[in-house]
């Protein structure tokens, strides 16, 4: 390893991943300067409370949220240069240039830029008012804030994705009335089954939430402090607030402008090596291999920022390293806890699985022939958990007593001899 | 005040102070090796789990369901295991002994 204290590595972007990576690195034995640059003015905090308890529990939750604590950044000697931008990379010199207009020198660069949300094409949006989206504490303060000054009565949440559902809970708790609006035949219908769908539109409008599907928005209104939202079917929503969860931009601009290869985000190696050698890319921003799947894939999750991060320290460090996870995630919403471990594309089989007596209680999973692709699980952490295992392992499941609701949820009772 | 201490995989003991959040989040801004917390402490991830000592289960209580659920499995899960994410620092807490899970 090539590795002396007069090294430099400078990270772009410090949110999960780029945080995570920056003391990850250290971990490894870096023993040179680390500096992440992010344009946000706060410190890097969590980001999925931002749709859930941050925005409703308010200031509160505030140091509860932060990634790393000040002193952690100190203790470690990361420095943390927030406020700033970067606009270009020099690959020959190994240079950044910065909002500011300085050069910033590196030995190693990662980028961790991850994504922007998508503002969709909609005549009237820009005079529309409190209109946001969510992605960023700012986000979630001035949609907290709008609440708290009053007036808001009711919000339009255009996207039935998880971000959008999640605020749409979250939003209900703050006694909003709350519309969703989707395109698509049913919600969340890029990302799960009809089964899931289902769930998530039986538990909303069991809330009192209004989930109206097939519904393309064209334009917005706004007079007197209401807009008016118009879709595609003549059908018009009156809203107070609006809310757009329709999806994502990859931010990789700054490593198409630089020459680094691009393919359905910023492509990397097993080592999440960029077509630079010298620079690195991790979490959102990245398309890579996933070797259990044997496919490509653009993970937009806490876990695949944190281990790819943690996959890009070792490598700089000159360790073997290779992303071989399997990706989950979660989403909390109301009372219910949804727990999602692997990929379920290319499924021929699914397995819908209802505990007795116990409200909500469901696992859906996912086969491709004999092997287990995926499980989505409602309140039940066991299915998870087991799902996570049997994944990894390879294990053959015997489906017959997955089927039955009399066996519990247990390796002895799931696996075939 | 409470004074909780951290015994890591390295046999390295860390006495750190807290008054309020989770025993997770003293931990992670501290640095306390094994302590994760990447699901931000909703019980979602199970990377910060540790085992507490027999003789303080009392103070920390039981795990609920979904934590039983999420560390059943674990390789390294015995009769004392937590996520502390889950636990709350308190007063009561005050010379809790813990050793981070493998």
């Amino acid at each position: 390893m090539t590795n002396s204290s007069t090294q430099i590595c400078v990270v772009i972007g410090a949110s999960h991943a780029g945080v995570n990576f920056a003391f990850s690195l250290r971990k490894e034995g870096w023993e040179g300067s680390i500096i992440l640059f992010d344009k946000q003015t706060a410190i890097p905090y969590h980001r999925p409370p931002l749709s859930k308890t941050y925005l409703t529990s308010g200031d509160d939750a505030k140091d509860k949220n932060v990634l790393k604590s000040h002193e952690s950044y100190t203790k470690e000697n990361i420095t943390l240069q927030l406020g700033v931008s970067v606009k270009t990379i020099h690959r020959e010199a190994k240079k950044i240039t910065l909002s500011d207009g300085t050069l910033q020198q590196y030995d190693k660069l990662v980028i961790a830029t991850g994504a922007r949300p998508l503002i969709p094409d909609i005549k009237g949006i820009n005079n529309a008012i409190n209109i946001f989206t969510l992605r960023t504490i700012k986000d979630s303060e001035a949609i907290r804030n709008a609440i708290k000054k009053g007036g808001i009565k009711s919000a339009l949440i255009i996207g039935g994705g998880y971000i959008g559902l999640e605020i749409a809970a979250s939003l209900k708790k703050m006694d909003i009335s709350v519309t969703v609006l989707e395109r698509e035949n049913r919600i969340l219908d890029r990302v799960t089954t009809q089964n899931l769908s289902t769930f998530f539109k039986d538990l909303h409008t069991n809330n009192g939430v209004v989930i109206d599907t097939k519904k393309n928005v064209i334009s917005i209104e706004t007079h007197d402090n209401v807009n008016t939202v118009i879709c595609d079917d003549g059908t018009r929503y009156n809203s107070d607030m609006i809310v757009l969860g329709v999806g994502i931009r990859v931010n990789t601009e700054l490593a198409q402008e630089a020459g680094i290869a691009i393919e359905n985000g910023i492509k990397v190696s097993a080592a999440s090596q960029t077509s630079d050698k010298a620079i690195y890319a991790i979490g959102d921003c990245t398309y890579h291999h996933n070797p259990h799947y044997n496919r490509f894939v653009r993970l937009e999750s806490v876990q695949n920022a944190i281990d790819q991060a943690k996959v890009a320290a070792a490598s700089i460090c000159g360790k073997m390293a290779i992303y071989d996870a399997i990706p989950w995630f979660w989403s909390d919403q109301y009372d219910v806890k949804l727990q999602i471990v692997g990929l379920f594309s290319n499924y021929n089989e699914v397995i819908v699985r209802k505990e007795t007596g116990e409200n909500k209680k469901l696992s859906i999973w996912y086969f491709n022939d004999k092997e287990l692709l995926a499980v989505e699980a409602v309140n039940n952490a066991k299915a998870y958990v087991l799902g996570t295992k049997f994944i990894k392992g390879r294990k053959e499941i015997n489906k017959t007593n997955l089927r039955d609701v009399s066996l519990t949820l247990s390796p002895s009772n799931l696996l075939l001899p | 005040m409470a004074k909780i201490t951290f015994i890591t995989s390295d046999n390295k003991t860390t006495v750190l102070e807290g008054s309020s959040g989770s025993v997770m989040q003293l931990a992670v801004d501290n640095n306390i090796n094994g302590i994760d917390g990447d699901c931000g402490g909703v019980c979602s991830c199970a990377t910060c789990h540790v085992h507490v000592h027999p003789d303080h289960f009392e103070k920390t209580g039981m795990p609920s369901d979904i934590e039983n659920d999420m560390l059943e499995l674990d390789d390294h899960v015995n009769a004392y295991s937590r996520l502390c994410c889950q636990i709350e620092i308190n007063e009561a807490l005050d010379g809790l002994v813990l050793t981070v899970a493998k």
